[in-house]
């Protein structure tokens, strides 16, 4: 308990450091917002009062404080484009990007330990072989190609799935037709990151096999299942768990990409149409926010590494 | 105490590693590892420092070559503070030798490279002169001269030990500490080496610290010797004397628990194995717990250093 | 480099990789001199003409461009691209990663923190802030891409280099006068080069998706200019009319990226140390046993092993470990068995319940009977069966053999519900029972302790009672007391010794040391490369040793109360490898009384009166 305090106390530097790279970068965008707001034939005197009505006029140390001091108050601004709360857009978004992705990482966790470990204890068989063929195609693939194709195949030419969207525009809306339009995106999202956790985890699967105390268990005359379920994979699971904390990066990465292939109305397509649109406070926000969640979150894994491992101290 | 004729001498010295409690708490925890000791070197002398693991005796080894900086306490050498000397004059003066010989080879080098390297940064000589040396060091340490183009992993714990003797060897340096020259290496090259170690020693006029936790080790190689239990010295004594006659009850355990061939295990009560906290260190005497001829005043009192007989230990109540 | 070459070809999907990649950067780099068509040429009237159209091959694009063209310049400038990101992300991620690995402290303390704001972002969010600063271009999207690996490369190598800096030769280098940044350049770089490498070669694929990713987002290459991600990206709004346009520039990302891969694979798989020693196959439950003829062992013994020769199976090559290795070992007897490293002794207490790994481990020959059944003619599930049951081990160092994450408490319950197929209950009565047994205070606390919080003493007494939990009848205990301070061990071996006496138990003792094995031994084997040279009661060949190498080795070891003084020595060192062509005496080469024949023939064993020895002309 007093770990986890001191772990959130510990994450707030890392926090302020996000903060500064956002505002800061952010801020070396070239290019006068008010001008792109008002479009090129606006006054300069026009210009010049909108500056000062979006504090643009101050220094940028001043500046940054105002935008930390709004942000821990949650307010992120407004966005000029859409007109309207940069928080209320992105949660809306967040929402959305939160059941691709989480589904993805959910899939490439539990697929990618899975398959890693029967390809390990299988090492050299015909199963082995299919998986490290598979798993090297798909780590070689690029999502959004790979989202591409398959809309072609399943949506075009087998119309088993539809082609984009979270929800059916007329009808739909239930949890089934959530489903329906999440398969595609989701398992697009998936590969990548599936096939990295099995590679990570047949390598190490097959490290810990060597260990002395897998020796001693066999020595004791335990059961070769008994072996893999209780002695190697509680080992393994630990080792993997650091790279599934980045992996959750990669498919939040990736997301960007499928949410545009498939349409799906995220984070990830707000984000690119922003930064094309010069919507500066909007990249702002969801940058600061999506970092936000992240750090969270590998915060809750590195809980549970020490949850796991006794051995941290 | 420190004598003029020391060519090594340590005062006060101790070193405890310290992290913060927590984020809370700027109050620091320490851990002791060495505590206030003092050791004088003469020249010419081997001086033993026996230990068991966690006794600190690798940390002493280490803060007296200048690898690890000291908590508190000086060290001189010839009469200067080490912290005198230039940046890179220290090594032409102690040498450290480590117990792991192949690990302390760089596996990407050749033996030659490694060897070049003190008489490169330490002697400034030039090619011709630094192949000459090699070459003479190479015989003295029986080794053969093709060997210099060979890597670490292609030779056996014992010839890489003579590799590591050599290194000490090229930096001139009068004073090596040895940190357990022989454990990791088998039973019958240990003797050969023991015995280089002693030949070397009158032939070069060399000061050894031997740092080991066998007693036969130490025996016979050593002048003198210290024991260290939990980071502190607890008995020092001539050698010959130590082992006839151990002052303290610790001396006495580790004598008696060495196996002997001639005997059958004698059965032994569960004696208190385990040291003491070192972030906690008890009140009194730190060997309290498992000693044999222990009293409430240990449990108390920290016994100062006792000088009896020419003999110095520090017990209240000391064997013999 | 020749070698490495040789490594990278022999694995054949590498090979096909590197085959593929050369291929590819020839085709590609050479696009500018090879008779295509202007890529940027628009030609309206022949927009979206299919692969294998007259006059082009691939077909073409949505304004009738040439896709084949548009492919091989788009390929060029995906690899000029991406290989360029890896290596400005390698160099300064490396430089990084170096000195906070080697400085620690506050400059490491520094560098990390930076490292952890930059990591705390997914990749993708810092690579968007940074185009979006720089602006769309392909030249940015590289600097992004660049930038956005920096910390995985920093931290890679800062990993590398903190385990480099803490080995013994950084220091000896220091104890050798080299400046900080002598050692950086030339103790640390070159042990770190192989990571560096290997780390480039698994990444560089990935960045070129990464660059790939940020032009299909068209904020990488800008028209007319067009990558492989900016073709795919185009070809996007065609994708169910003309899905050509899209598959034409995907495949040939998939081609490059798979090629990358596989040769990546090959040079990690070459520069990996554990793979050549092995260390990546998955060790079987029992040893493979290769035995062609059968031992005749008519043996009544206890235990009989009779002619037990194992070898360890490198590139096809057998290297014997042990050679007809033959005792016996009666009910309730404590027989030890002695030996330097390399002697084979490990290896056969392992051999007995065939639990040598393997691969490499071999067992070629011999028979090991245990009341009455040969172990070696078992199925797994006998063998299972024995182990930990009727046979079971006290391995050297508890720290490696118990395992990290499992209470002490479960460790020790598990033998007991393996074969006795009865639930925890009793298993933990009995569990605590033989902690009482070891003498370990405070049972409880141990129960719920892992191994890593006791004490090495405390953690072998543990092994001591897991091996005890199902009333075994043979110990097998290999070094048990050798990772101990002697002050523990004298204590681990008295509670040995009483125990196997209560129970009336056979102990196969395996130790280096002549002391611990003379406490505790009624009989004792010598084993001198893979063979065994001397056999006989304890008391006999502690004060009347018969063999040369036994009497020579008791001799050097140094014992207490002689002094300062020279000692006597064997010459030479232990051999390490054992050829199976070798014939004579494996210790001539050492011994001090060898004769010419000594070299010439096999020596057998000869018995004479209670023990056997190897020599031809033994001390009598």
């Amino acid at each position: 308990m007093n770990y986890l305090l001191q772990r959130l106390l510990s994450a707030i530097p890392v926090l302020l450091g996000i903060t500064i790279i956002v505002f800061f970068i952010i801020s070396l965008i070239p290019g006068d917002p008010a001008t792109a707001i008002l479009g090129s034939y606006a006054t300069p005197e026009n210009v010049k009062l909108l500056n000062e009505q979006l504090g643009l006029d101050k220094g940028l140390v001043q500046r940054y404080f105002i935008w930390l001091g709004n942000l821990v108050q949650g307010d992120l601004g407004r966005s000029f484009a859409l007109n309207r709360p940069v928080l209320d857009e992105i949660l809306e978004r967040f929402n959305a990007t939160l059941i691709l992705s989480g589904t993805a990482f959910i899939l490439c966790s539990v697929v990618g330990v899975l398959i890693g470990t029967i390809s390990a204890f299988k090492q050299y068989t015909i199963t082995d072989k299919i998986i490290t063929f598979t798993v090297l195609t798909g780590i070689s693939l690029p999502s959004f190609f790979l989202g591409m194709m398959m809309i072609l195949l399943f949506a075009v030419n087998l119309q088993w799935l539809p082609v984009s969207g979270m929800y059916a525009i007329y009808g739909g809306g239930d949890f089934l037709d959530l489903i329906h339009h999440l398969i595609m995106p989701a398992i697009a999202l998936a590969l990548v990151a599936t096939g990295v956790v099995a590679r990570i985890t047949r390598n190490s699967v097959l490290e810990i096999l060597r260990q002395d105390y897998i020796r001693t268990a066999r020595a004791k005359g335990v059961r070769e299942g008994n072996v893999l379920f209780k002695h190697v994979l509680r080992i393994a699971i630990v080792t993997i768990l650091p790279i599934l904390g980045l992996q959750a990066g990669f498919v939040l990465s990736g997301s960007v990409f499928i949410e545009i292939v498939f349409q799906w109305p995220g984070v990830g397509r707000m984000l690119v149409d922003a930064i094309l649109k010069r919507d500066i406070l909007l990249v702002q926000g969801g940058v600061m926010f999506v970092a936000a969640c992240y750090v969270l979150f590998n915060i809750a894994v590195d809980l549970l590494q020490r949850y796991l491992d006794p051995r941290i101290k | 105490m420190n004598n003029k004729m020391d060519i090594l001498s340590a005062k006060n010295l101790s070193k405890f590693y310290s992290k913060n409690k927590g984020l809370f708490n700027k109050q620091s925890i320490n851990l002791r590892a060495v505590n206030n000791i003092n050791i004088n070197l003469k020249a010419k002398e081997s001086l033993g420092i026996v230990g068991e693991s966690g006794c600190g005796k690798s940390t002493l080894a280490k803060m007296l070559a200048g690898l690890i900086t000291p908590s508190s306490g000086e060290i001189k050498i010839q009469d200067k503070d080490i912290n005198n000397y230039k940046k890179y004059e220290l090594p032409n003066h102690i040498q450290y030798m480590f117990q792991d010989p192949i690990s302390s080879l760089n596996p990407r080098k050749t033996i030659y490279q490694s060897l070049a390297a003190p008489l490169k940064y330490l002697r400034n000589l030039d090619e011709k002169e630094i192949e000459k040396e090699i070459k003479s060091i190479i015989k003295e340490v029986s080794l053969k001269e093709e060997f210099l183009n060979r890597f670490p992993h292609e030779f056996s714990g014992g010839q890489a030990q003579r590799i590591g003797i050599a290194r000490v060897l090229l930096s001139k340096a009068k004073i090596i500490i040895l940190d357990e020259p022989v454990s990791a290496l088998d039973v019958s090259v240990q003797s050969q080496i023991l015995n280089l170690l002693n030949d070397l020693q009158k032939k070069f006029e060399l000061s050894y610290i031997v740092i080991s936790h066998d007693l036969a080790v130490i025996e016979a190689i050593c002048d003198r010797v210290m024991v260290m239990y939990f980071g502190d010295i607890v008995e020092k004594s001539d050698a010959k004397e130590l082992f006839q006659k151990p002052y303290h009850p610790y001396t006495n355990l580790l004598l008696k628990s060495v196996p002997k061939t001639n005997q059958k295990i004698k059965i032994q009560n569960l004696i208190e194995t385990e040291l003491p906290d070192p972030i906690n260190p008890p009140e009194g005497c730190s060997f309290y717990s498992r000693c044999e001829n222990k009293t409430e005043k240990c449990k108390d009192l920290n016994p100062e250093e006792t000088i009896k007989e020419n003999r110095k230990f520090k017990c209240f109540f000391p064997n013999n | 480099m020749i070698n490495f070459l040789k490594l990278i070809s022999r694995n054949k999907l590498a090979l096909f990789g590197g085959i593929l990649l050369v291929i590819i950067f020839v085709v590609s780099f050479l696009s500018p001199l090879l008779p295509l068509k202007d890529p940027d040429v628009i030609k309206t009237s022949d927009r979206f003409l299919l692969p294998f159209s007259e006059g082009y091959l691939l077909g073409t694009d949505h304004l009738g461009r040439d896709l084949l063209s548009r492919l091989l310049w788009g390929t060029r400038l995906s690899l000029l691209v991406g290989i360029s990101a890896a290596l400005i992300s390698a160099t300064i991620g490396s430089i990084l990663g170096t000195i906070a690995g080697f400085y620690g402290n506050k400059t490491d303390n520094v560098i990390m923190r930076i490292i952890d704001v930059l990591m705390a972002f997914p990749y993708i969010l810092l690579a968007l802030a940074i185009v979006a600063v720089l602006g769309p271009g392909l030249f940015n999207a590289m600097i992004a891409v660049a930038l956005v690996n920096i910390p995985f490369f920093a931290r890679n190598i800062r990993g590398v280099t903190v385990t480099i800096a803490n080995k013994e030769f950084i220091d000896a280098a220091r104890l050798s006068g080299m400046s900080n940044f002598k050692i950086i350049i030339y103790e640390i770089f070159p042990n770190i080069l192989p990571v560096i490498v290997v780390t480039i070669s698994t990444t560089v694929g990935w960045m070129i998706l990464e660059t790939a990713g940020l032009s299909f987002l068209g904020l990488g290459s800008q028209p007319p200019q067009a990558d492989l991600g900016s073709m795919l990206g185009e070809g996007r709004s065609a994708l169910i009319v003309n899905p050509h346009t899209s598959y034409v520039p995907g495949a040939m990302i998939f081609l490059i990226v798979i090629a990358v891969n596989l040769f990546g694979d090959g040079i990690r798989d070459a520069l990996d140390p554990r793979l050549s020693k092995g260390e990546l196959v998955k060790p079987q439950p029992v040893t493979q046993i290769k035995s062609n003829g059968n031992v005749e062992n008519k043996s009544n013994s206890f235990l009989s092993v009779k002619n037990l020769t194992t070898a360890f199976e490198f590139d096809n090559k057998l290297h014997l470990a042990s050679k007809d290795v033959s005792f016996d070992i009666k009910k309730g007897e404590c027989l030890g068995l002695i030996g330097e490293s390399g002697s084979g002794k490990s290896v056969t207490a392992l051999s007995i319940t065939c639990l040598v790994a393997s691969p490499p481990g071999v067992i070629v020959n011999g028979s090991v009977k245990f009341q009455g059944d040969d172990i070696l003619k078992m199925n797994y599930e006998q063998i299972r069966e024995l182990r930990g049951n009727k046979i079971s081990y006290i391995f050297q160092d508890p720290l490696s053999t118990l395992h990290p994450l499992i209470k002490i408490g479960k460790q020790l319950e598990e033998a007991f519900i393996e074969h006795n197929h009865q639930k925890n209950k009793e298993a933990t009565l009995k569990g605590k029972e033989l902690l009482k047994l070891v003498q370990i205070p405070n049972i409880e606390n141990v129960w719920n302790s892992y191994p890593h919080e006791l004490s090495g003493g405390m953690r072998q007494r543990v092994s001591i009672a897991m091996a005890l939990t199902n009333d075994p009848e043979l110990i097998i205990a290999d070094e048990p007391t050798t990772a101990l301070d002697v002050t523990v061990q004298a204590q681990i071996l008295s509670l040995l010794d009483t125990l196997r006496k209560e129970r009336g138990l056979s102990v196969l003792f395996i130790s280096h040391d002549f002391g611990v094995v003379s406490q505790i031994c009624d009989r004792v084997i010598v084993m001198y490369g893979g063979q065994i040279v001397e056999e006989g009661k304890t008391e006999n060949i502690m004060s009347k040793p018969r063999h040369p190498y036994t009497s020579q080795l008791m001799e050097c070891v140094p014992h207490i109360g002689f002094g300062k003084r020279k000692l006597p020595t064997i010459l030479g060192s232990p051999p390490l490898i054992i050829y199976k062509k070798e014939i004579g005496c494996s210790f001539a080469s050492r011994c001090l009384f060898k004769k010419d024949n000594c070299l010439n023939e096999d020596i057998k064993i000869v018995r004479k009166g209670d023990s056997e020895v190897r020599c031809l002309y033994p001390h009598e």
